[in-house]
């Protein structure tokens, strides 16, 4: 049996709770994993102590963790992690970190894990359009995408050791740009609601912005929206050549459900559809569709929503 | 002399229907087209030859049916256009060790490609190669820039941030604001005459084998309702039945 290592997914300086949704997977794969936290200050790694299915935590400490530099946060890992089957979560960087880890080892990466079974992975391939398994025999760096596997209870009590270890960056931050808004991106929200064609013009988006901000919701749009109006940026667009999201739930407004649309969304857990035509191919993948114009449907959602988290 | 090196991959156009028939899936009645980010990956690459000098070389990996994708690449401007011949599936493991050794066999001292391919969906290619070589890498980058060494703009911390970047380097590249370049007649007629050259590379053997192919699981039919008013309906049920709010 080979060794399973989780390594932490940290967001905002402190570990995210896919942490505990991977050692769960690494429990399907047939073990309890080592959890190892990159970090600049050890007591970040605190909140792994209580994941449980864990057999230790390693907190890695290294200047290199302060900003992602692929080349060094793989080296810095490389040198604490035990040989064995690694896993990280499918977020964009974490997604870069695994393949060069994999490199790193001579080892093969398997992205985007959504079942596990055995010694067998499945992942969508085709954007969604079609599901792949494969088999790996031997040691392999995986990387699962969020809200698939249950969270590990916090009820454990791993041993916390801490490792200092080093990495040469070969990249240097010259500056961080403004955000075009203090919201969530869509990459790293857990709701989202997003806007086409149909909000009709870019002033609307401030209904979808309203919601977003009573839920705690990323905005994002599809690509007729990004490309029809200045306002709305592509780091907003999910789709085919946007951000592929995978939120508990996806709030789609005035967007027909395009192909490449749905490449970006269709994986989420729940999907809202707000569409004044009840023929967009959008309702085939809804879980609750509306069929109203937004101008009808949106106030009423606001203010119910509104009622709920008051 | 800068050898700009950029991979591009063939896959099926992101319009097809996916079918898959007994366990695999049947691409044979698919069009197949340049991997969508490999095209800002090709403009990038041409960017840098013409801010600083030097060859772009398109390098795929794959039979002889993926020249087309080499093809396209010379008709909007690359210099050379290079295959390496492997008919087989291969894991990462040795898709990446075949392209390392070719790009070090070539001399290439910059490589681009795009931030995934829409086949996969991976986005290991670039940072594997990266690390193999022993080379720097950034990923998802927007915008490129070669003025006083490379510095690209890339997702940092839940922003953006602008870096940069030690050389040699692999840059795989997203949608940023640059317009791709379209063919002209006289690249298509190039393209057309256009030598392939073709190479061999060792191939390990995969360690992660494809068992199956399957269409994604069919969603229950959702639950539909007319009319505005029904939003508070909703509302109600992502509480209490998807329990997501
Ligand atoms: C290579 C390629 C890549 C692509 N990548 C992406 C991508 O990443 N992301 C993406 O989204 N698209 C992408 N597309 C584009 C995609 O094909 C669609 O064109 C796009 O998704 C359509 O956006 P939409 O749904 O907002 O607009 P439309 O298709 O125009 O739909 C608008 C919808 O709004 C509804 N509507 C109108 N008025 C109202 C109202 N008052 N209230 C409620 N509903 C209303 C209409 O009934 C209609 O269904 C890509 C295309 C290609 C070829």
């Amino acid at each position: 049996m080979t060794e399973l290592i989780v390594i932490a997914e940290i967001a905002k300086g402190t570990i995210h709770t896919t942490t505990s949704e991977l050692v769960t997977a690494a429990n399907a794969l047939g073990g309890s994993p080592i959890i190892i936290v990159p970090c600049t200050d050890a007591s970040v790694a605190d909140a792994a102590g209580t994941i449980a299915g864990a057999s230790k935590v390693i907190a890695a400490k290294s200047d290199a963790f302060a900003h992602y530099d692929a080349a060094a946060w793989a080296e810095a890992l490389d040198a604490v992690a035990p040989q064995g089957t690694i896993l990280t979560s499918a977020t964009p960087q974490s997604k870069d970190l695994a393949a060069r880890l994999a490199a790193r080892r001579n080892l093969s990466v398997v992205q985007d894990v959504v079942a596990i079974s055995q010694n067998q992975l499945t992942s969508p391939v085709y954007s969604g359009k079609a599901m792949q398994t494969v088999a790996i025999s031997g040691p392999a760096v995986v990387s699962v995408r969020a809200n698939v596997f249950d969270a590990a209870p916090s009820t454990g009590s791993n041993e916390i050791s801490v490792v200092d270890t080093t990495g040469n960056m070969a990249t240097a931050v010259q500056e961080f740009m403004a955000r075009a808004s203090q919201r969530l991106d869509v990459a790293e929200a857990n709701i989202i609601i997003s806007g086409g064609r149909g909000m009709g013009s870019p002033d609307n988006f401030v209904h979808l912005e309203a919601i977003a901000d009573t839920l705690g919701a990323a905005v994002g749009a599809s690509r007729a929206a990004v490309d029809t109006w200045e306002a709305i940026p592509h780091s907003m667009q999910v789709g085919q050549t946007g951000k592929t999201v995978n939120p508990n739930l996806y709030i789609a407004v005035g967007i027909s459900g395009a192909i490449q649309h749905l490449a970006g969304m269709r994986s989420s857990k729940y999907i809202v559809a707000i569409n004044k035509d009840a023929d967009a191919p959008i309702f085939q993948h809804a879980d609750y569709g509306i069929v109203a114009t937004w101008e009808e449907a949106l106030p009423v959602l606001q203010s119910t929503l509104a009622g709920m988290m008051a | 002399m800068t050898k700009i090196v950029v991979l591009v991959k063939q896959v099926p156009d992101t319009n097809a229907k996916i079918v898959v028939s007994g366990d695999r899936v049947d691409l044979s009645a698919v069009k197949k087209v340049m991997s969508p980010y490999d095209e800002f990956a090709v403009e990038t690459a041409l960017r840098h030859r013409d801010a600083s000098g030097g060859e772009v070389i398109a390098l795929t990996l794959g039979g002889a049916g993926a020249d087309k994708v080499l093809k396209d690449a010379k008709a909007i401007g690359v210099d050379h256009i290079v295959r390496i011949d492997c008919e087989e599936e291969l894991d990462s493991n040795s898709l990446q060790s075949a392209l390392a050794s070719t790009l070090q066999e070539m001399g290439a001292e910059i490589v681009y490609c795009g931030k995934s391919a829409a086949d996969t969906g991976a986005g290991s290619t670039g940072p594997g190669v990266a690390e193999r070589l022993g080379w720097a890498s950034a990923s998802n980058v927007t915008s490129v820039g070669f003025d006083g060494g490379l510095t690209v703009v890339a997702p940092s911390d839940g922003g953006n941030a602008r870096m940069s970047v030690n050389t040699p380097a692999v840059i795989t590249c997203d949608k940023g604001d640059i317009k791709v370049r379209k063919p002209n007649v006289k690249g298509i007629m190039q393209a057309k005459k256009a030598q392939v050259e073709v190479k061999t590379a060792a191939i390990q053997p995969s360690s992660v084998t494809i068992v199956a192919h399957s269409m994604p699981p069919a969603k229950p039919a959702g639950k539909s309702y007319e009319g505005g008013a029904a939003a508070a309906e909703v509302a109600n049920l992502l509480r209490d039945e998807a329990n997501v709010i």
